[in-house]
Order: C-alpha cells, then sequence, then structure tokens
C-alpha cells in the first residue's frame, strides 16, 4: 500500500484513514484476509503498536473482524461499507464546496459547471 | 515473569574529571516500546547509554534494569551497539558470529546469517574490505540477531546513506522482541520519528522532557524534528555591522 503520512499529526489515525479508504474501495475486498500488524507496520514503516492502535480502531468501528484461530478478516457488512463510503463522500464533498465557495461559487452555480464539464 | 518497568534511574550522575555529564536523571521506561533518546552532539546520550550497560559506573545514582544493578545478568539480556566500530580488521563475519555466539547465550546464528544474506555480506568477508557504512550494517545485524530485553542503539543511522537507513530502520522494527524495548539516540530526528512510541529530551546532561510521540503531536500540532529544533535553537554567529552587533533573536 502506498503509505501518505504526515509528521506533524499522530500517525495511527493517518493510519486508521488510509486502511478504511483501502476497505472501503475494495483494495482489501469484503470478507478476505486481513494483513497482519506485523506485515502492516514493516509496509508503513511504523512501529507495531502504532499500527496496533490503528486495528483496534478499526475492529471497534467492525470494519475488521478478529476470529479466534483465522486471524483478521474484511467485515463482510454491506451497509457499514455502504455508510463508510458515505461518510468519506461527505468529507470530499464538504471540502470541494468550501473551497468552490471560498473563489465564488454558489452551490447552483457548482452543480451547473459539473453538468457542463459531465456534458463535454 | 517479568517486571512492569524494564530500566529505571534513580538520581543519576556521572562526573567525567570534574565535568558534569549527566545530572540527576530519572527516568522510568516500559516493555515493548520503541524510544527515541534525543539530544544536541554533548548533551550526554552516549553517557547514558554506557551507564545503562554498564561499561561506565555512575558517580551517584542508580541503575536499575529489569530490576538489577548493571552486571553479568543485565549484560545477558542488554544488546549494544555502540557509536563506533569495535572490529578487528583482520576478523572475518563468520568469526564476529562465533564471538558472539560464544558471548551471548540469546545470539540466533542463522537469523545473523540471513540478514547479511539479505545485504550480500558474505560470511567469509573480511571487515577490512568492508566501507564504513558496510561495518555499521554487520554491527547493527549483531546487535539484532540477540533475542535481548533491552536493546541499546548509539546512533544506528549516523554513517549510512538514505537507502541503508530505511533497510536499518525497518531491521530495527521488525526484529526486536515483542516484550523487549529499544532505545535509539540519534539526531537525525525526522528520519526516525515514525518509528518511536516515546521521546527522551536530554540537554547538558538533563532530561528535559519524557512525554509520548502521540502527545506531543496531538497536543502541539508539529512534528518531533520541529519540537526538537525549537527545544534546542541556537543563536548563531552573525558579523558585527556598523551599528554594532547584529542581534538574531527569532
Amino acid at each position: 500500500m502506498a503509505w501518505k503520512l504526515d509528521d506533524s499529526r499522530p500517525i495511527w489515525p493517518q493510519l486508521k484513514e488510509q486502511l478504511t479508504m483501502a476497505i472501503v474501495s475494495g483494495q482489501y475486498p469484503m470478507g478476505s484476509p486481513f494483513p497482519t500488524v506485523r506485515d502492516l507496520a514493516a509496509d508503513a514503516g511504523v512501529n507495531r503498536n502504532t499500527m496496533q492502535r490503528a486495528l483496534s480502531e478499526l475492529e471497534n468501528d467492525g470494519l475488521v473482524i478478529t476470529n479466534r484461530t483465522a486471524g483478521r478478516t474484511v467485515t463482510t457488512d454491506k451497509e457499514l461499507i455502504m455508510k463508510m463510503k458515505m461518510e468519506t463522500a461527505s468529507t470530499y464533498i464538504d471540502e470541494f464546496v468550501a473551497q468552490m465557495n471560498a473563489i465564488g461559487f454558489s452551490t447552483e452555480e457548482i452543480i451547473q459547471v459539473l453538468k457542463e464539464k459531465e456534458a463535454k | 515473569m517479568f517486571t512492569e518497568t524494564l530500566l529505571k534511574t534513580n538520581n543519576l550522575t556521572k562526573y567525567y574529571s570534574g565535568f558534569r555529564a549527566l545530572d540527576n536523571v530519572n527516568l522510568e521506561i516500559g516493555r515493548g516500546k520503541i524510544i527515541g533518546l534525543l539530544g544536541p552532539n554533548g548533551s550526554g546520550k552516549t553517557t547514558l547509554i554506557k551507564l545503562i550497560n554498564g561499561l561506565i559506573t555512575p558517580s551517584s545514582g542508580e541503575i536499575l534494569v529489569d530490576g538489577n544493578n548493571p552486571g553479568p545478568y543485565t549484560k545477558s539480556i542488554v544488546s549494544y551497539l555502540p557509536d563506533k566500530n569495535y572490529f578487528a580488521n583482520w576478523m572475518k563475519v563468520q568469526d564476529v558470529f562465533n564471538m558472539f555466539a560464544d558471548f551471548y547465550g540469546d545470539f540466533d546464528m542463522n537469523k545473523a546469517r540471513d540478514m547479511c544474506a539479505m545485504l550480500n555480506i558474505r560470511p567469509e568477508d573480511r571487515i577490512k574490505s568492508m566501507s564504513k557504512g558496510t561495518k555499521e550494517k554487520v554491527q547493527l545485524i549483531l546487535c539484532m540477531s540477540r533475542n535481548a530485553q533491552l536493546y541499546l542503539l548509539d546512533e544506528p543511522i549516523a554513517g549510512v546513506d538514505p537507502a541503508a537507513r530505511d533497510y536499518i530502520l525497518s531491521t530495527i522494527i521488525n526484529n526486536y522482541n515483542e516484550e523487549g524495548t529499544v532505545i535509539i539516540s540519534t539526531h537525525l530526528i525526522s528520519e526516525i520519528e515514525r518509528v518511536l512510541d516515546e521521546v527522551i529530551f536530554i540537554q547538558n546532561g538533563q532530561v528535559i522532557r519524557h512525554d509520548s510521540v502521540d502527545d506531543i503531536k496531538e497536543n502541539e500540532g508539529k512534528s518531533i524534528d520541529e519540537v526538537f529544533r525549537e527545544s534546542f535553537r541556537m543563536v548563531p554567529y552573525m558579523n558585527v555591522n556598523q551599528e554594532g552587533v547584529y542581534r538574531y533573536d527569532k
């Protein structure tokens, strides 16, 4: 995975965001085995405690499930994945709208330019 | 089986012929952590590391490693990477491995051989023919091939190129014993801050800060590198102009 980490913020929430993204986008498909803390930590170049914390959060959210014997797997809950997808989409939309508003576009104008772009 | 605290120092002080290299250091360090020992040159990092592994003795105060004063027991559970090269030039890599296997019951020969193979270092290679960076890598391999409880790494990445730094850092995070703790002294902070759980800032022989990395980032919104630069900012020398001394304030 291509990790993008900003050293001025705590690392674990960034790992959590990026792993959530990877699950929601299907990079780790529903029901598939999830890598170990050790492998993920080595891949991201962070220490295992930090990665463990990010994974515990994913477990709390229900995106990743720990089985007693078979390690971790990605959830098979479609609704949950859809919900997380909508949350992520909503964050992107808020950012986009805020930036468009800042350069003077109203919501109607945004919709209009999007449609024009789509038509091209 | 294990005590919760792995390392504790009580009012640890060290004088070198009148110069106070360490001044009343009180530290308490747990298990399963990677800790950065950070400070400017001459701040006491190496002195502290040498005291912990029993190479030098305190002027006053106490060190407890897994509840014991430095001695044969603590040496059997502490793996030390010195900041200097300690090999004899005539030795081959395999000679050094055999020496370590003789000295330390927890030395894993197979692990050492595997790590060498990954770096294209052969057991029959002579120390004499190696570059400074390669010697440092061999030292790191020796240190991390021990199944120790406390790893003390004194400037492990200072002498090697950026690609080798990545290799060394991933070797450290992948090979330390999970019940053990790694203490890394360095001033190359931006290179290592992502792997750290905690940092200890040391200045003029005193511990001025010991915090979790997450707490620092959360509270101050800055990288450890930035916090370090701000804590240890020095006033540079400037030329005197006609108005008098130019003061550099910020």
